[in-house]
């Protein structure tokens, strides 16, 4: 099993355009934690992402990812809103088109992981939604099993298939050990699969509270899970 | 789980390979409706294809149709070449950086709609009636078009996947092998199509204005005689050509690059 990658946020500035986005923000994620990034939309939560990840470097103060700054680190698995897959690519070439030295063998049981393991020759279309997103995760774990970034991965989707989803991703989390943030704007999301919930708000963007969920996913039983929402979206409020 | 979905083919849809029924009447039905037209209008300028065909036997195998056409086809594959490289070069570049486009564009615009006669007749002048004038006249007329359709196709790249690549950090080749191309074939295609027809008329304009052989020059001297049969037995020849190259080239290469795109219903 594969250890995640330890992650270090020290912003001392982060502006667009005239707008001071992020100030003075900072925490740090140990190996293999999940940690759900929550906040109302427009808080400047994908920005952080992007930032995480080493697409945005325009920032002062320093992330890190096991001691490296992002570009110079291990490129991480990155999971969009929307599947954004290839539309000319099999679900197999989806995964190589991004990391083309990934053994084919390798491509198949990563498909397979996910329960995709007779669509390697499909094409998008032919793929319903949550296959997408299934290939879109096995993607993401082709590149890194060490750091999955999830952008709203379960928004613009029905419940029953952002549960299935849901329950893909924990039990990528049990198999590959990957640290993982998720950014989300649901608490139920957030109570579902973090280990560790931060919640972001105002402007500058600062953490509003940081809570440990210290229960294991799998005995996160349906009253469990009413109860930490509940207080998640209390906490919210407040 | 959800299952695959199925992508069929809608009723009357190209098949892998092959055509419909429909595509392999068309060709038929208009020999008929020529025979026919021709039969009832009883001219010696309007011959039917029957004629056509025994004149096109005579002048493949005691004159110089082969030649002709073999010389036609050269100028307009050496001219698609040249318009198609141009053109996508230069498409590429104003789809991509705004300020050149903002330079540029008006050029483009202008040699979108200069008039082709006028090219040609320029360069005839300048360089005299030779091979390459003729050439570089055409190229001349069909790179605007093919860097217009280029221009739109390199502004149409998808951002999302242009930032998928950027945060899977993917290296420069495969970015353009695995990203970029396969968006642009449809335009290349596009531009490759109205290219063509476009390059086979204006090249036979361009012969009858000034060359020593080809299907134009010798259409030129068939009208001289009123000769009917021979301008259309050339005719014949030359479009069984193009379509042949639509059927043996163009179509199959469409299958082969554009095969993922789903058949859309309105």
């Amino acid at each position: 099993m594969a250890a995640g990658a330890q992650l270090l946020i020290e912003i001392a500035e982060k502006a667009f355009g005239e707008t001071l986005l992020f100030e003075g923000l900072g925490f740090q994620v140990p190996a293999g934690q999940v940690v759900a990034l929550i906040g109302p939309s427009g808080v400047g939560k994908s920005t952080l992402l992007r930032m995480i990840a080493g697409i945005d470097t325009d920032y002062r103060g320093r992330i890190e990812v096991d001691s490296k700054a992002p570009p110079d680190a291990q490129v991480p698995g990155f999971v969009f809103q929307d599947p954004r897959l290839l539309p000319w690519e099999t679900a197999l070439g989806n995964l190589l088109a991004v990391k083309p030295d990934l053994p084919v063998d390798a491509g198949r049981s990563l498909l397979a992981a996910v329960g995709l393991a007779a669509a390697e020759d499909l094409r998008p279309a032919a793929l319903s939604g949550g296959m997408q997103r299934r290939v879109a995760l096995a993607r993401a774990l082709a590149v890194s099993s060490r750091l999955l970034l999830l952008d709203e991965p379960f928004v613009s989707i029905d419940r029953k298939l952002a549960g299935e989803l849901q329950a893909l991703v924990a039990g990528v989390v049990d198999r590959f050990g990957p640290t993982v943030i998720l950014v989300t704007h649901d608490t139920h999301d957030a109570a579902a699969l973090a280990d560790r919930v931060i919640m972001l708000g105002g402007r500058p963007m600062s953490v509003i509270k940081d809570t440990l969920l210290d229960r294991p996913r799998a005995d996160r039983h349906a009253d469990w899970l009413a109860r930490a929402v509940r207080d998640l979206e209390e906490d919210m409020r407040t | 789980m959800t299952a695959p979905r199925r992508v069929a083919a809608p009723p009357g849809a190209r098949r892998p390979g092959g055509g419909t029924l429909l595509d392999w009447a068309s060709i038929p039905l208009l020999l008929i409706v020529w025979q026919i037209a021709s039969m009832a209008a009883q001219h010696r300028l309007f011959p039917t294809p029957i004629d056509v065909f025994a004149e096109l036997v005579d002048l493949a195998v005691q004159k110089s149709l082969l030649t002709d056409v073999a010389r036609t086809l050269g100028r307009a594959a050496a001219a698609f070449v040249l318009a198609m490289i141009a053109g996508i070069a230069i498409g590429s570049v104003l789809g991509r950086f705004r300020s050149l486009d903002g330079l540029f564009g008006n050029w483009v615009l202008i040699g979108l709609n200069i008039p082709a006669i006028v090219v040609a007749i320029t360069f005839y002048i300048w360089f005299g009636l030779t091979e390459y004038a003729l050439i570089a006249a055409v190229v001349v007329n069909k790179t605007p078009l093919v860097a217009v359709t280029m221009r739109e196709g390199v502004r149409a790249l998808d951002h999302g996947l242009a930032e998928l690549a950027q945060v899977y950090r993917v290296g420069f080749t495969q970015r353009v092998r695995r990203f970029i191309v396969p968006q642009l074939m449809p335009y290349v295609l596009t531009a490759a199509r109205t290219g063509l027809s476009l390059i086979w008329k204006i090249v036979l304009v361009f012969e009858v204005l000034g060359s020593d052989g080809g299907v134009g020059f010798r259409i030129g001297i068939f009208f001289q005689f009123f000769d009917m049969k021979g301008i259309l037995a050339y005719t014949v020849a030359f479009m069984t050509v193009v379509i042949a190259i639509e059927y043996g080239v163009l179509r199959p290469l469409e299958h082969k690059v554009l095969g993922w795109r789903p058949a859309r219903s309105f």
